[in-house]
């Protein structure tokens, strides 16, 4: 009996140690959404829960190695004890009743994360290998950074244009998966103004899945009427020139996550002094960095490989011959 | 005194003649590297460049420490001979790879994958030549390179014919190579021997029922079908395997230390992938590698121990076991080919599109696992008829080992689930050589389809890996408390209630894969009621050590590991099962640790717990005590930093299976830190496998009842004949009745004449 006591008195304090150690630990990024509130506080139930059952095995584990440990020169066996059906029905019941106890409240929980604000305002996401781009269909805009007002949900309506991908910004603690061919929606109430959030890619895509981030920033509403007007205001300028639309069509298909405007050496070839250029070409041969390549390697990138990139597939597009001269039209600016 | 630091003193020299010549060997090779690559430059630009970290030194450096360790260590013979005409083929294959190539594409490419796919599998082959000479696996593994090209070249014949390319950049094109190396593997067989009797009895010959083996270790080279033999080899690969894997680990993680990249950079080219396409391939192959070599082991355990644990003289099917076993090593050398072969990305899960994409290495790989799945089932159809049929006298369902009772329940998920993975790999194979859109949406199909055909079998494979070793926890601990089993039917059940459960839970995986979002919460109730029987387990457990006469030699000491660190995977398991706690925990790190404590303490604790216990069964020797006390607290340790460290930045938004992290989440200590651990636990393992090695022939002899255990096979003397028993016995009593004067597991019967 002795034993017992001993055992239960060390169970509870290393609980109640290991849940303060871990609590005081800081273990999750600042909560900065109102879907993050009901998962830290499952979480923190958890915690408990986990501390708990840890002290529970872990104890009486150590304490029978310390104190029923085999003496020197003893040679005799254990107490023979088979077993006690009691003991295992307990232990059987209570945990069962347990985990549909945290199943429910965990159903409870998620049904929270998932609270439909009907005025919530919607941002079409698409994801793409390697980058995110952010269209408010409300104000006909596309963003490379995701601006959202504070303290307003935000339905987004996320596909993908190449392979799964999935949205996450740590601090907002929910994410979802971008499937090609389907629409996902995942909803966000942000909480916390900051300019210092990101939202990571968090599935495997490919070679530069892990610099698959782009910034996430949190404003008051009225900053963020102001950035809206202020990217209207770009957008309808650009629209004015062929290189402008290009530059915007570019931004908006992510080609600056392989191909780089100032030489340097990326996942596809760089687009630095590319136009009227001789390109070396896989299986050797040069080609001349005309408008007809140009166009076939936009619409046809399989065509002709430049030599060193034999690995990398560039996904097709299916722009309008418009959307080529324009893009083209760039391209010949970045010299 | 003296004689200490003169036993001192010697060990230390002979460490240190190790050191320098393996040293001298490694130079001479990085020396030969970076020379070849200065030719190199010198040739293909008019202007040699002197690159210090070019790869070819690495990789030289290593080819030649290799013989040259192993000739310091054990002289001039079969092993050194072994790696010095793996060195010596390495470099021919190599060349004769960059020939053919120049020859065919036209162009000197040194760097291309396939010089590196001719050198590896040279190498391979001419080790085993050196070793064994050519016959067993070394005709097996010379067939299987003859045939993949014979069958490449097949397919390339049949395209030229129709008009189509011939050659691609990785010098056949994918149907040729998929041809080539499904021909490869089939020939494999025949080569090695293992269908020989069936192709007799086609013809209508006869064969003996019992082959004699060769004596000594060269009848683990060659097909047996003795059930220990075949145990020791599935444990020998698996261990290679181990090795293979933990070193990729190290390659990626010593990359992970810092933020930034470091050597695995957009500059450098190995195998024809930059440093992070290098790293993506590395980390989907540490993850397939290992789960291939926990198979084989949970088979080497379940292999050695359970005919002699049930007290049959072999297995069922003698034969198909012996095929089950040969089948994974074509299947190790295609998973190792897909590493050459222009890698791939997508993590050992596979999931399309993005494994549609990814260089022909995908199909290497989805081959491999397809052609190892057969090991899986076959191996488990086999185990499960051997404990209905073969069962000695009076062994009833509530007597038998309770090990026999976790391989059962795992024979069960491996017979019945591996299917499922070939299948979901199968299709994706399809979907790239035939364009059948079974995972793409341009053509009406659904990408999510194949995470749940693919975890179908994935997510119960995990208690195929951890139930032996719970197994192996049970069976082992009333040993060393010398106490019984606590609540042995609920113990036997629970293995049986975790592997029902197991196959209703899938979905957990796709709680954020956008999945009907309303299917959710059912999977996470049947995942939560995961806990119940795996609870059982725990305080049976707890109540089994309660009280007993504790002793800790090394078995006792991985065992109890074992306990502790599942115990941690099992506790960090039900935040994942909570839907909205896994919106944020899902693809990060916290899971990485998660899974890392559930496989360390299910499987590779009682794995090193079996060999160190069942070691002198099969050798009559044992392993160093003291070599294994040293590699269990260097290991305990240095993994629970590893994994506790993985959860905690997984916690804080570390996404897995990325090459780079961004230095402002903080992460750079952190890593660090992660990475000494992480080259703590390996030199554990060489400990382990220099101990392993050397206790072979020079351990303390150890033939009687080392462990002072109830189990049959202990009540023999050790090493085990090959038919197991010479008398058959009976059991009268229960297995685990420690403590209990006078009782006994099992007599043995009088002998009748004839001894099977």
């Amino acid at each position: 009996m002795r034993h017992f006591v001993i055992v239960g008195i060390l169970v509870i304090a290393l609980a109640v140690l290991t849940y303060v150690g871990l609590n005081s630990a800081g273990l999750m990024p600042v909560p900065a959404s109102a879907q993050a509130v009901p998962i830290d506080w499952l979480w923190d139930i958890q915690v408990k829960a986990m501390s708990f059952l840890f002290a529970l095995i872990v104890v009486p584990m150590l304490y029978s190695l310390l104190v029923f440990r085999r003496k020197k020169g003893d040679t005799t066996d254990g107490v023979h004890v088979e077993g006690n059906t009691t003991l295992e029905v307990v232990w059987t019941i209570i945990p069962l009743v347990m985990v549909l106890g945290i199943a429910y409240i965990g159903a409870q929980n998620l049904g929270e994360t998932r609270r439909v604000d009907p005025d919530a305002m919607v941002v079409n996401v698409t994801g793409f290998q390697w980058g995110w781009s952010f269209e408010y269909p409300e104000y006909g805009i596309t963003s490379k950074e995701l601006y959202l007002p504070v303290n307003k949900q935000v339905l987004l309506k996320m596909t993908s244009r190449d392979v799964i991908h999935s949205f996450w910004v740590p601090e907002f603690r929910v994410k979802q998966d971008l499937v090609p061919g389907r629409i996902t929606e995942l909803r966000i109430t942000p909480t916390t103004l900051g300019d210092f959030y990101k939202v990571r890619c968090a599935e495997i895509c490919g070679t530069s899945h892990a610099y698959m981030e782009q910034p996430v920033i949190v404003v008051e509403k009225v900053a963020f009427d102001t950035w809206v007007s202020e990217q209207q205001a770009l957008a309808a300028e650009a629209g004015q020139t062929p290189e402008g639309r290009g530059k915007a069509l570019v931004a908006a298909n992510g080609c600056g996550a392989c191909h780089s405007i100032d030489g340097a050496k990326g996942v596809g070839p760089t687009w630095f002094q590319l136009a009227g250029s001789e390109v070396p070409l896989s299986g050797g041969g040069t080609v001349v960095a005309d408008d007809a390549y140009l166009k076939e390697s936009i619409l046809q990138p399989q065509a002709k490989i430049v030599a060193g990139f034999e690995t990398q597939q560039m996904p097709t597009y299916n722009f309008t011959d418009e959307q080529v001269a324009d893009i083209i039209a760039y391209i010949k600016t970045l010299r | 005194m003296k004689g200490f630091f003169q036993n001192l003193l010697q060990w230390l020299v002979a460490t240190l003649r190790v050191v320098a010549i393996t040293t001298v060997g490694t130079g001479v090779g990085y020396l030969l590297g970076i020379g070849l690559s200065f030719l190199l430059t010198l040739l293909t630009t008019g202007t040699g460049v002197l690159d210090f970290t070019s790869p070819a030194g690495v990789v030289l450096g290593s080819f030649f420490a290799i013989p040259a360790f192993s000739w310091s260590v054990s002289g001039y013979g079969p092993v050194t001979k072994g790696f010095l005409l793996l060195t010596v083929s390495g470099l021919v294959g190599y060349l004769v790879g960059v020939g053919l190539d120049s020859i065919i594409m036209k162009s000197f490419r040194p760097t291309a994958p396939v010089p590196s796919a001719f050198s590896l599998l040279f190498a391979f082959t001419a080790f085993f030549f050196g070793v064994y000479g050519y016959r067993g696996i070394t005709r097996g593994l010379v067939y299987q390179v003859v045939w993949t090209l014979i069958g490449g070249f097949i397919v390339t014949g049949i395209r030229a014919l129709m008009g189509l390319s011939a050659f691609g950049g990785f010098f056949f094109t994918e149907p040729a190579w998929v041809f080539g190396a499904l021909v490869g593997a089939v020939a494999f067989l025949f080569g090695v021997g293992v269908m020989d009797d069936w192709v007799k009895w086609a013809r209508g010959m006869d064969t003996p029922e019992f082959h004699e083996d060769e004596p000594g270790w060269e009848k683990y080279l060659g097909v047996s079908l003795d059930h220990k033999v075949i145990g020791v080899q599935y444990t020998v690969t698996a261990l290679f395997l181990i090795a293979v894997g933990g070193t990729f680990a190290l390659i990626f993680r010593t990359e992970l230390a810092a933020s930034g990249l470091q050597f695995l950079n957009v500059g450098m080219n190995l195998f024809g992938q930059n440093g992070p396409q290098l790293y993506n391939t590395l980390m989907s192959l540490h993850g397939m590698i290992m789960i291939v070599s926990i198979l084989l082991g949970i088979a080497g355990i379940i292999n050695y121990a359970v005919p002699m644990l049930v007290g049959a003289h072999d297995m069922a099917f003698p034969r198909l076991n012996a095929f089950a076993y040969w089948v994974s090593v074509p299947a190790a050398v295609l998973l190792l080919m897909s590493l050459v072969l222009g890698g791939f990305d997508t993590g050992w899960t596979g999931y399309p599109p993005l494994s549609v994409k990814a260089p022909v290495g995908q199909q290497m790989f989805f081959l491999g696992v397809f052609i190892a799945g057969w090991s899986s089932i076959l191996g488990a159809l086999n185990v499960i008829a051997t404990v209905v049929r073969m069962r000695a006298k009076g062994m009833t369902a509530m007597r038998l080992p309770i090990l026999v009772w976790a391989s059962v329940a795992t024979s069960i998920i491996a017979l019945t689930a591996t299917q499922l993975i070939g299948l979901s790999f199968q299709l994706v194979m399809f979907q790239r050589l035939f364009g059948m859109g079974f995972f793409d949406p341009a053509k009406g199909g659904n990408p999510v389809l194949f995470q749940h055909l693919f975890w179908f079998y994935s997510h119960p494979a995990v208690y195929v890996f951890v139930l032996p070793g719970l197994g192996v926890i049970s069976e082992l601990l009333p040993v060393f408390v010398r106490k019984p089993l606590f609540g042995y039917r609920w113990v036997a059940m629970s293995s049986l209630g975790i592997a029902l459960v197991g196959f209703l839970v899938w979905a957990h995986h796709m709680f954020t894969s956008g999945m009907n979002e309303y299917l959710r919460v059912p999977f996470m109730y049947s995942t939560l009621l995961v806990a119940v029987p795996t609870g059982v387990k725990f305080f049976s457990w707890v109540a089994t050590i309660w009280n007993g006469k504790i002793e800790t030699p090394t078995p006792m000491l991985f065992v109890l590991g074992g306990i502790v660190v599942f115990l941690m995977g099992g506790l960090s398991g039900p935040p994942n099962a909570t839907v909205s706690v896994d919106l944020h925990l899902h693809d990060t790190y916290f899971i990485v640790g998660h899974f890392h404590d559930t496989i360390f303490g299910g499987f590779v604790f009682p794995f090193f717990a079996a060999i160190y216990y069942w070691f002198p069964k099969a050798t009559g020797r044992r392993m160093s005590e003291f070599w294994g006390k040293v590699h269990f607290w260097l290991m305990t340790p240095a993994f629970f930093v590893l994994t506790f460290g993985m959860m905690r930045v997984g916690l804080l938004g570390m996404r897995r299976r990325i090459a780079d992290y961004d230095p402002a989440q903080g992460f750079d200590t952190t890593h660090l830190i992660l990475t000494i651990a992480a080259f703590a636990i390996a030199l554990s393992v060489l400990i382990f496998l220099i101990n392993f090695f050397h206790s072979i022939k020079h351990g303390e002899k150890a033939e009687g009842n080392v462990w002072n255990s109830r189990s049959p096979e202990w009540q023999v003397p050790s090493p085990m004949p090959a038919h197991n028993y010479e008398t058959p016995f009976e059991v009268v009593g229960e297995p685990y009745d420690y403590g209990l004067p006078g009782s006994k597991y099992i007599e043995f019967m009088p002998a009748q004449g004839g001894k099977h």
